[in-house]
């Protein structure tokens, strides 16, 4: 693992493009709240390697949950540039942006965020669903993925009838269905209790040493040294990064 | 890639919708009522109206019905003292007809009088239609026995009658019908045939037949009982004189019966100097008549209109709280990859399924009131396949419409903040 700072970034973007799965630069996210303007991100220089597990920290305030939200493509920049896998995406519109979350993301968040209604089968089904698989296929690749997360017995099962470790292998499950390129992991542990978070960040760096790419939030120092570089940020800046 | 699996969206719809079964049967409710309502009166303003149609069907749609009128100036003029009152079509007019128009397929004559028949010891007050072979053509009647009149019993004068089923029934019963002879008037006459007549009230014209019809040729009845005829009334005599009672004319196509009737009757007012005759068109009543059914049906149709829009505004205000409620779900599926326009399919196939259904159990509905309606209320009711498929597809466009609205809601939510929603 290397760790990048934002010097090396520009640096070594031209040689290095196609290693980078997530490039910021210069990137700034302005809110106006009445007559003030209220900067978010304060232009960003980093780089995310490919096969990577980078863990943002920060307090509440400090730019992580936004940064978060803009690498998701579930916001976008007011000025810079992101490059994902070496592409230019600050101009794109909201179904681009969709295809690119279905595509080459995969998220999971504190909350789990399940659909109540349906089975777990269901749930780590839905994004195959958007991509158009067929029923029989996509239904196959749902049960192989339960199995790797430990859930083939309860496929028919609703969420509401799984606990919380539960239910957070069948989101990791869902967030692997599609194979992305980047897995963003929003406080995973969050709302688990010691050992089932030990057991889910076990479960993280299985597929990390399989060669997934991990970006993960968390508060929390003892989570964030699973993974292999740490980034904190404050006040809408990167304070420093470190790892090995 | 944006290939929208329908059926797999549709069934994950419906499988949401039996989740609250009973809330979407609510939601459905006003749908169902509307859509009842609509079918029901379909079916029994099609039915009344039906029944009117008929009538005027009957009368021929290609005939024009002129008339012997006695012309009001005639009764109450003071100056005229004589005793015969002389007015109404001649057979002269009958002939104009016949060679002034081209159009004019059937020309036919009617002459009408009261005669008292007897056959034995039976007796029954007839109604003497004098007329052609061709009154059996303007209007079908079906032949029971026998024949109709020919142009041979015409040129012959022949003292032949053709009785109605209940004619026959009354003064032949029992006996053998056709070849029989009886006495109209004062003479002997030979029963050639029997047939089925047509009865009833067409609007404002009646239907030409009556059950106590006997069908004698025109000429026969002229020669035999002449153009006179003899009423007495308070005490007084009065003697009238009408050649031709009637002239049913038929026309060669359905456009040519209204341009005819203005011919017929400029040619009558040169030649009349009363207007002692009346024109009736069949067709301009069938028209009339289906103006007042269109008019029926624009009543009824916005009435039930409003019941449907009150219907979908039902589906609206459900499918909105819905987005509200399910705003999570609606942040999952777009963080996961979903397209704006997969959350608006997703929501507006919800809607429809609602409004669709509750369509079918209109229309289950719609067909059970009409049939209560004819067993009860002993009114023709017609459900007409339009009567079905109109009110479906108005409940599937009222769930497209409503539904629109709040599925744009469901696909203009943020991501960000839906997934922050507790």
């Amino acid at each position: 693992m290397e760790t990048l700072s934002s010097q090396t970034v520009q640096d070594q973007r031209t040689v290095q493009d196609q290693k980078f799965v997530v490039q910021l630069e210069n990137a700034k996210k302005l809110y106006t709240m009445g007559n003030q303007t209220v900067a978010a991100l304060g232009g960003i220089n980093v780089g995310f390697k490919k096969g990577s597990f980078w863990a943002i920290m920060g307090f509440s305030g400090s730019g992580k949950s936004t940064m978060m939200n803009i690498i998701g493509c579930l916001d976008r920049l007011t000025s810079g540039r992101y490059l994902f896998q070496g592409k230019d995406i600050s101009g794109h519109g909201d179904d681009a942006l969709s295809d690119i979350r279905l595509k080459h993301l995969g998220f999971i968040f504190q909350s789990f965020n399940l659909i109540p209604q349906l089975t777990v089968q269901r749930n780590i089904e839905l994004p195959l669903y958007y991509l158009g698989w067929d029923a029989n296929k996509s239904a196959a690749h749902a049960r192989d993925l339960a199995a790797m997360v430990g859930l083939e017995d309860r496929l028919t099962h609703r969420p509401a009838e799984l606990s919380g470790g539960q239910m957070q292998r069948v989101a990791i499950a869902r967030a692997l269905a599609t194979n992305p390129d980047l897995i963003l992991a929003d406080e995973p542990t969050g709302n688990l209790d010691s050992k089932t978070s030990q057991q889910i960040m076990e479960l993280l760096t299985t597929f990390h040493n399989a060669g997934k790419t991990i970006i993960m939030v968390t508060h929390e120092s003892h989570i964030a040294d699973y993974a292999g570089s740490r980034l904190y940020m404050k006040d809408g800046h990167i304070e420093r990064t470190e790892g090995n | 890639m944006l290939k929208i699996k329908f059926f797999r969206e549709l069934a994950s719809g419906i499988q949401t919708l039996m989740l609250h079964k009973l809330r979407s049967l609510l939601t459905m409710l006003g749908v169902v009522f509307g859509v009842g309502s609509v079918v029901a009166m379909l079916a029994v303003g099609e039915g009344a109206s039906m029944e009117a149609l008929e009538q005027i069907r009957k009368l021929g749609s290609n005939n024009i019905i002129i008339s012997s009128v006695k012309s009001m100036d005639e009764e109450t003029s003071s100056t005229t003292r004589s005793f015969i009152s002389i007015y109404g079509l001649t057979y002269q007019d009958h002939e104009r007809i016949q060679e002034s128009f081209s159009t004019v397929k059937k020309n036919v004559p009617v002459k009408l009088m009261r005669k008292a028949s007897r056959l034995g010891k039976r007796s029954l007050d007839l109604r003497v239609v004098g007329t052609s072979p061709q009154w059996f053509e303007v209007i079908p009647r079906t032949l029971l026995g026998g024949r109709s009149l020919n142009q041979t019993d015409m040129e012959r004068k022949s003292a032949v009658v053709v009785l109605t089923e209940f004619g026959a029934r009354k003064l032949l019963a029992g006996m053998n019908t056709i070849g029989q002879s009886i006495r109209i008037g004062g003479d002997s006459f030979e029963v050639v045939g029997i047939i089925k007549n047509e009865t009833g009230q067409a609007g404002t014209i009646q239907i030409p037949d009556k059950d106590i019809d006997a069908y004698v040729p025109v000429t026969t009845a002229k020669t035999y009982f002449g153009d006179v005829t003899m009423k007495i009334s308070s005490g007084s005599r009065l003697s009238e004189k009408v050649e031709l009672h009637q002239i049913i004319v038929q026309v060669d196509t359905l456009s040519n019966v209204e341009p005819s009737a203005l011919a017929i009757e400029r040619m009558l007012t040169l030649f009349h100097k009363k207007k002692d005759y009346q024109i009736n068109v069949p067709l301009a009543l069938l028209k009339q008549a289906e103006a007042t059914k269109r008019t029926f049906n624009i009543v009824l149709g916005s009435i039930a209109g409003i019941s449907l829009l009150v219907g979908g505004i039902g589906i609206m205000n459900i499918m909105l709280a819905s987005v509200t409620e399910r705003i999570r779900e609606i942040g999952i599926r777009r963080a996961i990859g979903a397209r704006r326009r997969q959350i608006i399919i997703q929501f507006l196939i919800e809607a429809v399924v609602l409004s669709t259904v509750g369509g079918f159990i209109g229309i289950a509905l719609g067909i059970t009131i009409p049939w209560f309606i004819t067993l009860f209320a002993k009114m023709p009711t017609v459900i007409t396949p339009t009567g079905i498929l109109l009110p479906l597809f108005v409940s599937i466009g009222i769930g497209i419409i409503f539904g629109l609205y709040p599925a744009a809601r469901a696909a203009r939510v943020d991501p960000i903040i839906a997934l922050r929603h507790e």
